[in-house]
């Protein structure tokens, strides 16, 4: 099969591999429809994230037709299915408590002495996202071999595009889930900061929430004019200061709620050496710490704190004790996608949720790495990257 | 002397004079290294027990097993991976045997590789059973140590705490997890 493969800093090629296969009784193939490039893919792309190999297969958010399945699938052949980007057994004591990324058992036996050294446990394996986690083959792909395939993906009612659910794969359900951790009552004030893809899932989730108001943070135009688009009020950090507009914006109380949607959006991996040299670059710089740093300050006394963005090493200038003296709470971690999906299902069905303006490009499976050069290139005017293996294969 | 105050495990003890303890909860001590790890497993206790009563089975979540032939209700036969593709074999003895609850082996005398070990478990009510592997075992020195680290694949402590989260993946989930995508991937991760 064809399959867009990572071989180093800025160096993704379309290559031909060998086609997966049925390993485990609750496998299924997956001939993947349509797959995502996410946010977070870019670091992989930069050549952050320590722990990948060269040859190794992208791609977490991805959707397809169920091709082949083992003995223990509940899946049948032919059927249509969003697959979560956080791998789940289903069966362990966090899969039991709806804690799917803190699955005792999806990620390999050998890989798990890394995370086990690193975080002290270790998390659920994931797709196509470097060793640490697993070291699984990535969705960015004609097939997909899916393990535990009768807890993960679910399963999309004929006649509904691919476009309108494929981000059920996570970064819908990690922007709602950003939202939940942000405990909103009704008529709260909510802050988000960063109009990437979680972001802006963060601000439509808000107002099903209850919230009366949202202010979305960034500095590109055409993201805050989508999170616009959705009734937020928008604060521009390059044009005000956001601290002070936000007092201003809340009558000098802060935002009830605040999101930190910056940064590596939801699953980047980083030991404390990569942090350092993140540090160092202008691309990312100190600005990924500040946003929490900044949300700390900026919220109200006794109020909540949402970190879906990652912060995987040591941060450092920390303000512990305004976090303490002010009495907030904080809620953060990866998303526990199986969680939400009949639900998130449902609200894009019924329209409550739009998922297709996020889409700016649609390109076929060969074209992928002018869609890693472009995404990264473009943040403001490429807002979504989506992959068609079937482009290639109508067009083949 | 003043108590320690102190209830960890004795295999996390800083003090290497605990080794002797702990070997003494183990019937017929083979080895003088020890390590320890525990592991909880959401399945009953019996079902626990059952399954590694039956030492035939190893091989399906010991990385470095190659079979395990029971010869009576007490005596086995180790088959494990050496070095250079050589294979290392020797008997054990099942040394203490209490059902649902304790198992205990040991080496039997003249094993080119000394070793022993026991594995409890105990009830964590709605959290299944936690499993307890202690293993003595001689640490690598010369030819011998060679073998056993190709044994235990580089580090004893390193391959039991494996051992257990695939012996965990099998009895929750009902398989080993992999991420290869082919089996010529997959014979090479357990080869």
């Amino acid at each position: 099969m064809r399959a867009l493969t990572w071989h180093g800093k800025h160096d993704v090629r379309v290559d031909t591999v060998d086609d997966p296969e049925i390993l485990n009784p609750r496998d299924a193939i997956i001939k993947v429809t349509s797959t995502a490039i996410c946010g977070s893919d870019l670091h992989l792309y930069d050549g952050y994230i320590p722990t990948m190999q060269a040859g190794d297969i992208l791609g977490h958010e991805f959707m397809g037709e169920v091709v082949e399945t083992g003995p223990g699938s509940t899946l049948k052949k032919g059927q249509r299915v969003v697959v979560p980007f956080t791998i789940a057994c289903g069966s362990c004591y966090h899969c039991g408590k709806n804690q799917y990324s803190a699955c005792d058992n999806s990620n390999p036996a050998d890989n798990q002495d890394i995370a086990d050294t690193l975080y002290g446990q270790p998390m659920a394996g994931l797709f196509g996202y470097s060793h640490m986690t697993g070291g699984y083959s990535g969705g960015q792909a004609e097939y997909v071999r899916v393990p535990f395939s009768d807890v993960g993906p679910i399963v999309i009612p004929d006649g509904i595009e691919d476009d309108k659910v494929l981000f059920l794969s996570d970064i819908l359900p990690t922007g709602w889930q950003a939202a939940e951790n942000a405990e909103i009552e009704p008529g709260d004030t909510v802050a988000v900061w960063g109009c990437g893809p979680v972001g802006l899932f963060c601000v439509q989730s808000a107002f099903l929430m209850g919230a009366a108001r949202v202010i979305a943070i960034d500095h590109f135009p055409r993201r805050l004019e989508m999170a616009a688009k959705f009734g937020a009020e928008t604060i521009n950090y390059e044009e005000s200061q956001t601290y002070e507009a936000l007092m201003e914006m809340t009558g000098g109380i802060g935002p009830d709620a605040c999101i930190d949607a910056v940064g590596l959006e939801a699953h980047g991996l980083f030991v404390d050496n990569v942090w350092d040299q993140i540090k160092a670059s202008t691309f990312l710089g100190t600005d990924r710490a500040h946003s929490i740093r900044q949300a700390i300050l900026a919220c109200r006394k006794g109020g909540r704190v949402s970190m879906p963005a990652v912060y995987g090493g040591f941060v450092d200038k920390f303000p512990l004790g305004a976090f303490m003296q002010k009495g907030l709470t904080l809620k953060t971690g990866q998303t526990h996608v199986q969680r939400y999906l009949p639900g998130l299902l449902t609200a894009i069905l019924e329209e409550k949720i739009d998922t297709t303006f996020l889409i700016s490009h649609r390109l076929g499976l060969e074209q992928a790495p002018d869609g890693y050069r472009m995404f990264h290139d473009h943040q403001n005017d490429v807002t979504k990257v989506v992959l068609k293996p079937g482009f290639d294969r109508v067009a083949a | 002397m003043v108590a320690p105050h102190d209830d960890a495990p004795i295999t996390t003890s800083k003090r290497t004079e605990k080794t002797a303890q702990a070997a003494e909860n183990i019937a017929d001590p083979k080895g003088s290294s020890l390590v320890g790890r525990s592991v909880t497993i959401n399945r009953p206790r019996h079902e626990l027990y059952v399954q590694w009563r039956d030492f035939s089975q190893f091989p399906n979540f010991m990385e470095n097993v190659e079979r395990v032939e029971m010869i009576d209700d007490v005596t086995s036969h180790w088959a494990v991976k050496g070095p250079g593709g050589s294979t290392i074999e020797w008997d054990a003895i099942i040394t203490q045997d209490q059902p649902d609850s304790l198992i205990a082996w040991s080496s039997a005398d003249g094993a080119d590789v000394a070793n022993s070990g026991r594995v409890e478990f105990h009830d964590a009510g709605e959290r299944g059973t936690i499993v307890t592997a202690t293993i003595l075992y001689d640490p690598p020195a010369g030819i011998l140590g060679r073998l056993v680290a190709k044994l235990f694949q580089r580090e004893p402590a390193i391959q039991t705490r494996r051992d257990l989260r695939r012996f965990k993946q099998l009895m929750e989930t009902g398989e080993v997890a992999t991420s290869a995508r082919t089996t010529k991937e997959l014979e090479e991760e357990t080869a």
